[in-house]
């Protein structure tokens, strides 16, 4: 079979005239109501983006505080208003209030939310093959009560006693009652309920996820063909649906103990000398619940982001990824481990020394499928022809952030080494490279990929480029002091430490990582740009810009309802056909058949249409 | 080279395996709504472990609860049997007592109630009693949330949409109705063994 026909193929993909229906909705139903997964999709990135805006500005705050503990704020006035106190300083309630609701936002709103909502929306139907999500109603749903959700934190932040101030952790009894801090009051319901009302849209999202990967694929689509995008948002679906259920109970909890008067966390308690009534509850208990969900929790922001890199680091490094099933092997055992690492945010807690130990093993074991997945990235870049699209520097950056934050976690796993460590700053720059920052690059990442799928242009890369440098530049110089502060012994959510002689010594330290805050979040407004301005005025987006293999780049530049006018590709190979020895071209989609492909093909692949040849009893000349 | 033709017709891909999103969908809820209860009552075990727990006795009309929802299981799949025979008549009938069966499990959790109250457990007191009250009235919510279904499957039925061809709701209200009766028993042998 030396030569083979190229163009039987083709007549597979030309019955348009049969193609699907096409909806003309109004303007509410094609935009604001829609139920067409893009568009949804489209809806959580522009939320997502906002909310991260509020979210940044919320952090300069608390840094200008930290780092210029002396200066007068005053200019501020038409902002805060009453948050500052008389002499030009934020209000020492504020400022807690101010790092609750950056921690609650980047990590619920901008990261779970805006990073899966817009991806896994967006890529699944399009990379499995499927005209929309498995109910395109219940995926409206999802982003209404994200929505809701949304307008109510929102609305917390203006009230009179502040919104919620007792960490983004909401540890009891601090957040339990109200006497304690002013952001305990309604600031702490308003925040109970929107956190409700996100539970809600994230399961009804995660619902449709996992139902659309595992029944909506088109023909072909094995697990095995699936691209490492689609896995790692199933496996932070199936995380969803079994965390924040949990999550729910912890608050449940915790809104009977603040508005009913029960006892599950309150035990003991005096406030101003007057004995509470409440007797024999456990804050510990609320640890656990949240932390059960906690843990979970920053691979549901994390997992994602891992998964768009595979893609992007594949797609421009023009080779196969690394060890395709050990990534999907890694993203499992992350999955599974996940839920069992929980206490090591709790070793403090006084819990038994014993336990501490075995979960110390168990987090430690984690780090192995991480440092798997790092080996694969890197590996798969080894030699390849890269191609530094502002995409693949994202990626790059996420793996770098990835190493630089997970060998912290090493430290923090050893619950000895835990007890000088514990909420001090060391923690702080441990999550925000390996979570925050990686993340983020990763929805960066994604943004500047997909792109010209979602609005059929091209953005800039120059300015992508000058975004990445000051990024990424400014995310190691925020962040990497703060390990030396931590080691020294700053705590974390602290107003103020001039009061501390042994501190002062980091005042500088503070400064510079405050100015490179400054500077980072401007460095956001480039991209804000160059994302605006484009999606009215970027050139036109070829069909597949990047050469890349799954199936989004085989729909029309602006996919209608429905994203493909005619049948449905099949699919025929796995999703990493690059650079493969023999082909013509560096890449081979996945929707070619092998039989068009003869000169590429491997062994396996050509008896794989031997085998098929006699097996259907096809007559003809074998050779 | 004609072979090539014979070539592209035999590379048939397979199709995935699928089944009906919808009672998929229904299956991962219920797995949501699991992990809910299961986080309730290990932090059951884990606050009862610390001490200072008030130790009291179940209201014996749990007991007979369980008998209700066992009934109630039975019928609904009698229900359900008649839907696979397009026996439409019993359809409404069986789906009719399963929803009076509902009704009677929710009052007979409310008397349980008022039986702890006599008692002198409250809502507010020891987390022993708070943490009963909290998982017979989830439960009780999601019961309500069934009988709400069990009432759109009665009106699918009057309007004879229910058929041996037509069985998606059908199915999948006695998925959840099974469930939330599997629950129950569970909560009640959980709480039973767990004084
Ligand atoms: C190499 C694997 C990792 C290990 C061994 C590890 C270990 C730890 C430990 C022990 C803590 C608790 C520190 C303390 O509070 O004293 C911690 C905190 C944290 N880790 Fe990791 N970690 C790892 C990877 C990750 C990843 C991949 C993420 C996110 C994607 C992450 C996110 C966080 C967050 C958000 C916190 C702090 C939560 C808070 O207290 O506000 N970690 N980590
Ligand atoms: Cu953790």
């Amino acid at each position: 079979m030396a030569t083979i026909d190229v163009h039987h193929h083709i007549e597979t993909h030309e019955h348009d005239d049969h193609g699907h229906e096409h909806h003309h909705g109004n303007f509410w139903t094609n935009y604001i109501f829609s139920e067409d997964h893009k568009v949804i999709a489209k809806q959580f990135l522009l939320t997502g983006m906002a909310w991260a805006l509020i979210g940044g500005v919320l952090s300069v705050l608390f840094r200008l505080q930290l780092g210029f503990p002396e200066a007068n704020l005053s200019w501020l006035k038409p902002i805060l208003g009453g948050w500052l106190t008389a002499d030009g300083k934020i209000d020492p309630d504020f400022y807690l209030a101010l790092v609750t609701m950056h921690g609650t936002i980047m990590v619920f709103f901008v990261l779970t939310a805006g990073l899966s909502g817009t991806f896994s929306n967006f890529l699944i139907p399009l990379q499995i093959g499927a005209r929309d999500m498995a109910s395109g109603f219940m995926n409206m749903l999802s982003y209404w009560f994200f929505f809701l959700s949304s307008v109510i934190m929102f609305v917390s932040l203006f009230l009179s006693t502040g919104p919620a101030a007792g960490g983004w952790v909401i540890y009891p009894p601090l957040s339990a009652l109200p006497q304690a801090i002013p952001g305990s009051g309604l600031g702490m319901t308003l925040w109970l309920v929107s956190m409700a009302l996100f539970i809600v849209s994230s399961l009804l999202g995660s619902i449709n996820y996992i139902t659309t990967v595992i029944n909506l694929r088109t023909v072909g689509m094995s697990f095995t063909k699936l691209p490492l995008t689609i896995w790692a948002f199933f496996l932070t679906a199936v995380i969803g649906i079994l965390s924040f259920p949990v999550l729910f109970a912890a608050a449940l909890l915790l809104i009977f103990d603040r508005s009913f008067g029960t006892s599950f966390y309150l035990s003991d308690i005096y406030i101003n000398g007057v004995a509470l009534p409440n007797q024999g509850g456990s804050p510990i208990l609320f640890q656990h619940l949240f932390w059960f969900l906690g843990h979970p929790e920053v691979y549901i922001v994390l997992l994602p982001a891992l998964g768009i890199t595979s893609e992007i680091i594949a797609t421009n490094s023009r080779k196969p990824i690394f060890g395709y099933k050990a990534m999907v092997g890694s993203m499992l055992g992350i999955a599974i481990l996940s839920f069992v690492v929980w206490a090591h945010h709790m070793f403090v807690t006084g819990m038994n020394p014993f336990l501490g130990s075995v979960f110390t093993l168990l987090t430690l074991i984690i780090a192995v499928p991480s440092a798997v997945k790092i080996f694969n990235y890197v590996t798969t870049l080894w030699k390849g022809n890269i191609r530094f699209t502002p995409a693949m520097l994202f990626s790059i950056g996420l793996v770098s952030f990835f190493l630089t934050g997970g060998i912290t976690g090493l430290f923090l796993g050893n619950s000895a080494v835990d007890i000088q460590l514990h909420d001090t700053y060391f923690v702080v720059a441990h999550f925000h490279l390996v979570m925050g920052s990686a993340s983020f690059f990763g929805m960066m990442a994604g943004v500047y990929h997909w792109f010209p799928k979602m609005f059929g242009r091209m953005m800039d890369e120059k300015l992508g480029y000058l975004h990445f440098w000051l990024t990424f530049i400014g995310v190691y110089l925020v962040f990497f002091p703060m390990h030396y502060i931590g080691i020294a012994g700053f705590p974390r959510r602290y107003y103020s430490w001039t009061a501390f002689e042994t501190f002062s010594g980091f005042a500088d330290l503070n400064m510079l990582v405050s100015i490179a805050a400054i500077l980072t979040l401007a460095a956001q407004f480039v991209f804000l740009f160059n994302f605006i301005y484009h999606i009215f005025r970027g050139k036109p987006a070829p069909a597949n810009p990047w050469n890349a293999t799954t199936l989004e780049w085989t729909t029309p530049r602006l996919p209608g309802h429905g994203n493909w006018p005619g049948e449905i590709p099949t699919v025929y190979r796995w999703p990493y056909d690059y650079s493969k020895p023999g082909s013509k071209e560096d890449f081979i989609p996945q929707h070619i058949p092998f039989s068009e492909t003869p000169e590429s093909n491997l062994p396996h692949e050509n008896d794989q249409i031997k085998l098929d040849l006699g097996g259907a009893g096809v007559g003809g000349d074998k050779h | 080279m004609n072979e090539a033709v014979d070539f592209k017709i035999v590379e048939a891909p397979a199709k995935p395996i699928s089944m009906n999103p919808k009672k998929f969908g229904m299956w991962l809820f219920i797995a949501s709504v699991m992990m809910l209860f299961m986080s309730l009552t290990s932090a059951y075990i884990v606050r009862q472990a610390e001490g200072n727990w008030l130790y009291f006795e179940l209201p014996t009309l749990f007991l007979i609860s369980c008998g209700v929802i066992i009934a109630s299981s039975v019928s609904m799949q009698l229900g359900f049997w008649a839907a696979k025979k397009d026996q439409f008549s019993k359809i409404k009938t069986y789906v009719a007592i399963t929803t009076v069966l509902g009704f009677t499990f929710l009052v007979l959790q409310y008397l349980g109630w008022k039986d702890m109250v006599s008692n002198s457990v409250y809502l507010v007191g020891n987390p022993s009693g708070s943490f009963i009250y909290i998982l017979t009235g989830l439960h009780g919510l999601h019961i309500v949330s069934a009988i709400v279904y069990l009432l759109i499957v009665l009106n699918s039925a009057s309007k004879l949409k229910i058929s041996s061809s037509n069985m998606t709701q059908m199915e999948m209200c006695t998925t959840y109705w099974h469930f939330l009766g599997l629950l129950w028993l569970y909560l009640f042998v959980f709480l039973t063994l767990l004084r």
